[in-house]
């Protein structure tokens, strides 16, 4: 059961991203390119996720577990410290050069494209290397 | 803003809503992509459920070609921009401990200022490349 919740999540998530266009890079940039032709639906997309987790969040929260777990796994960090503010700059910076996050660019390996591959593992690739090298 | 496709990005992001939510309620996981993928790829604990977790993400596009005939979306052209454009969103979402999924949907819905920061600074970072190199 805890395979198919996890494989549901993944596909609705996925289907979330590929029926609002956010898994490609043009309609993406196209929101973070403020010199060109705006499109603001990518604000839209974020709007609509929020509203259902939001909601969803202080609805189930305060049970004591998740249906199919002994207990909920939220962050335990609580300081906005120098590795969360580098990090997000460096991430941004690299997801306004191609217009792609994680989640887009793991969604279109479907797409058997060769650039998205060679994305997904430069992105591996930052992952280890981060592990190696912590900012403090 | 001729492009703008208000009815697509709501439903759209209400369904990405709805997955962060179902592995919240069922496995009381935080979804975010970018840390469950490396976890998965990089640490031993709990491989099977981040496994499912990334194989429906793969599976999405194709079902939703079987619904949606005309769907298409361009992709990336294989390049050294590319590379480093990728290399940086790793090493990025690893420092800052998420990506657009588990601090722009999951930690701001359940209004984490950690996760408020790094979504201002990721967005005003990915806005400055985006509107400077295009």
């Amino acid at each position: 059961m805890k395979l198919l919740i996890a494989f549901l999540a993944g596909l609705l998530m996925s289907v979330g991203m590929a029926i609002s266009k956010m898994i490609d890079p043009q309609k993406v940039l196209a929101f973070l390119d403020l010199s060109g032709d705006w499109d603001p639906s990518l604000a839209l997309v974020m709007a609509g996720a929020l509203a259902v987790y939001s909601v969803g969040y202080r609805l189930f929260i305060h049970k004591p577990a998740p249906l199919f777990d002994k207990q909920f796994y939220l962050p335990t960090a609580r300081y906005i410290d120098k590795p969360l503010l580098i990090g997000a700059a460096v991430f941004g910076l690299g997801w306004g050069m191609v217009g792609y996050c994680p989640g887009p660019a793991i969604s279109a390996l479907s797409s058997g494209s060769s650039g998205t591959l060679g994305f997904v593992l430069a992105m591996v690739a930052g992952w280890f290397v981060a592990r190696k090298l912590k900012i403090s | 803003m001729e492009n703008f496709t208000p009815v697509s990005a709501l439903i759209g992001g209400a369904l990405i809503g709805l997955g962060t939510l179902l592995l919240l309620v069922g496995l009381g996981r935080i979804a975010g992509i970018s840390g469950i993928t490396s976890t998965l790829l990089f640490q031993k604990e709990d491989k099977l459920w981040r496994l499912a977790f990334v194989l429906g993400l793969v599976a999405g596009p194709l079902l939703t070609t079987l619904f949606y005939k005309d769907f298409s979306y361009s992709t990336p052209e294989l390049s050294p921009f590319t590379l480093a454009a990728g290399l940086l969103v790793g090493l990025g979402t690893a420092w800052g401990s998420g990506c657009t999924s588990g601090h722009g949907v999951c930690g701001i819905g359940r209004f984490s200022p950690r996760s408020l920061a790094a979504t201002l600074v990721f967005m005003l970072f990915g806005v400055l490349a985006a509107s400077l190199l295009f």
